[in-house]
């Protein structure tokens, strides 16, 4: 399997061992539980609520510039980058659907396409929910606007439960520009072991994200 | 695992890895493309993506945060109240929108076709086989649409890589399995296949390679430096 499926070379800068060392601040915290509605926040976004963008801007801007710093921005450019993400946030607020997504889901996704853009000059191809030919979601209720507002707080929980390697996978993934190639290289493991690790660490996450549902 | 798969006439989906890899951003574009076009037709893998963006948003919110410049939330303001063009390029082609029937292709897909399954132009292959290249570079994973006439195999061939093939219209089979639109056929290098388009109608496929196929027969040999597959 390894070698069958190392051809699978991700594109990225090479490996950067240092940022290892990064990882272990984001062990999973629940500093947060009592951290305001960020959902409701964006929602008010969407109306061109200033004091609401401040407050989000407060929160998310030097998250999304950690991000970027981590992906290998530099510091230049990724405040620039934490900015156009802000400014594309408060641009498209109105495309936000709490039923459908965490704020802090949708702001990542905007960062992510932004950093693409930047780096690879290109689009990341996603469905487009106006599509005719897209098999529709379905319609979403009340109860999933609730659910998602306990994505983050369930997700930190579920990572919490994670073990070390299996997060050490996930935050290589999302975090260091690594593709699955040069995370076995970091970590001098076997390339078909980091996929059976990102399968079962994702296969855990989704179940706990079900249970509570 | 893949029993949970929702809709059931779906049943070959790509592997989670690779959908968290597109979550993540990870992907090649070629890759990506396959990922995005079989969200589009399937729901769980839909989810999946979905689960795996709020895995990236619970790490970025947990991220140590890096103080921002002075004045940052001013600039970013005046940036965001410039007027500017939507910036999201969309290849020339039909928009589905103006059109009296649904499209055949998704919409990530109709980007990079340049429209839909009908006014495509497409390029000879050899044996009744034409294909069309979407994303192709040095040493990078290539995606492209094949067209398998019907009741015909794809010339035989083995790879050097990860081989994933989508069906977008009719259905082939392949070692005693069968995949019809939307399924995704996930073909290893030990695996010598042998896709087999159903007899009645062609088959339309978005295949997507690691490295560049080795056909077999001798007329493909002959062409292949050519055709650049
Ligand atoms: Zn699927």
């Amino acid at each position: 399997m390894s070698a069958a499926r190392r051809g699978l070379s991700w594109s990225g800068p090479s490996s950067q061992l240092n940022r290892l060392k990064l990882l272990q601040h984001d062990k999973p915290s629940h500093q947060e539980d009592a951290s305001p509605d960020w959902n409701a926040l964006l929602c008010d976004v969407a109306r061109q609520d200033r004091a609401a963008f401040a407050a989000l801007f407060a929160h998310f801007a030097p998250r999304v510039k950690s991000y970027m710093l981590r992906l290998g921005s530099d510091p230049m450019q990724a405040e620039e980058l934490a900015q156009e993400a802000l400014a594309t946030v408060w641009r498209k607020a109105d495309r936000y659907d709490p039923a459908r997504a965490a704020a802090s889901t949708w702001i990542f996704t905007v960062a992510r396409n932004l950093r693409i853009d930047a780096f690879r000059r290109r689009n990341h191809p996603e469905p487009d929910p106006n599509d005719p030919a897209l098999i529709p979601d379905p319609p979403a209720s009340a109860d999933m606007v609730v659910s998602h507002k306990q994505d983050a707080t369930r997700i930190r929980k579920a990572l919490a439960e994670l073990s070390d390697d299996q997060r050490e996978v996930l935050q290589l993934s999302f975090f260091d520009d690594q593709t699955h190639t040069q995370i076995s290289q970091t970590l001098g493991i076997p390339l078909g072991t980091v996929k059976s690790r990102i399968r079962l660490a994702f296969g855990r996450i989704r179940n706990l994200l079900e249970d509570e549902e | 695992m893949k029993s949970e798969h929702i809709d059931m006439s779906i049943q070959h989906h790509p592997d989670d890895e690779l959908l968290v890899g597109h979550a993540a951003g990870e992907l090649p574009e070629a890759w990506s493309v396959l990922v995005a076009t079989h969200s589009a037709l399937c729901l769980d893998c839909r989810a999946r993506v979905y689960a795996a963006e709020a895995v990236g948003g619970a790490l970025v919110a947990d991220a140590c945060p890096v103080e921002m410049k002075d004045g940052a939330l001013e600039g970013t303001l005046a940036r965001a109240l410039e007027p500017r063009a939507d910036t999201t390029t969309r290849a020339v082609g039909t928009r589905a929108e103006m059109r009296d029937t649904k499209p055949i292709f998704p919409q990530p897909l109709r980007d990079y076709a340049g429209g839909d399954l009908d006014g495509l132009r497409w390029r000879r292959l050899g044996r009744g086989a034409y294909h069309i290249p979407l994303v192709s570079g040095r040493g990078a994973p290539t995606a492209r649409l094949l067209r398998i006439p019907a009741g015909r195999p794809v010339p035989e061939h083995g790879h050097n890589g990860l081989e994933l093939t989508m069906v977008l219209r009719g259905s082939f089979t392949d070692g005693g399995q069968r995949f019809g639109v939307g399924d995704v056929e996930t073909a290893d290098t030990d695996l010598e296949h042998q896709p087999v388009a159903a007899p009645g109608e062609d088959c339309i496929c978005l295949a997507v390679t690691d490295a560049p196929l080795r056909f077999r027969g001798v007329f493909a040999r002959l062409v292949q430096p050519f055709i650049g597959i």
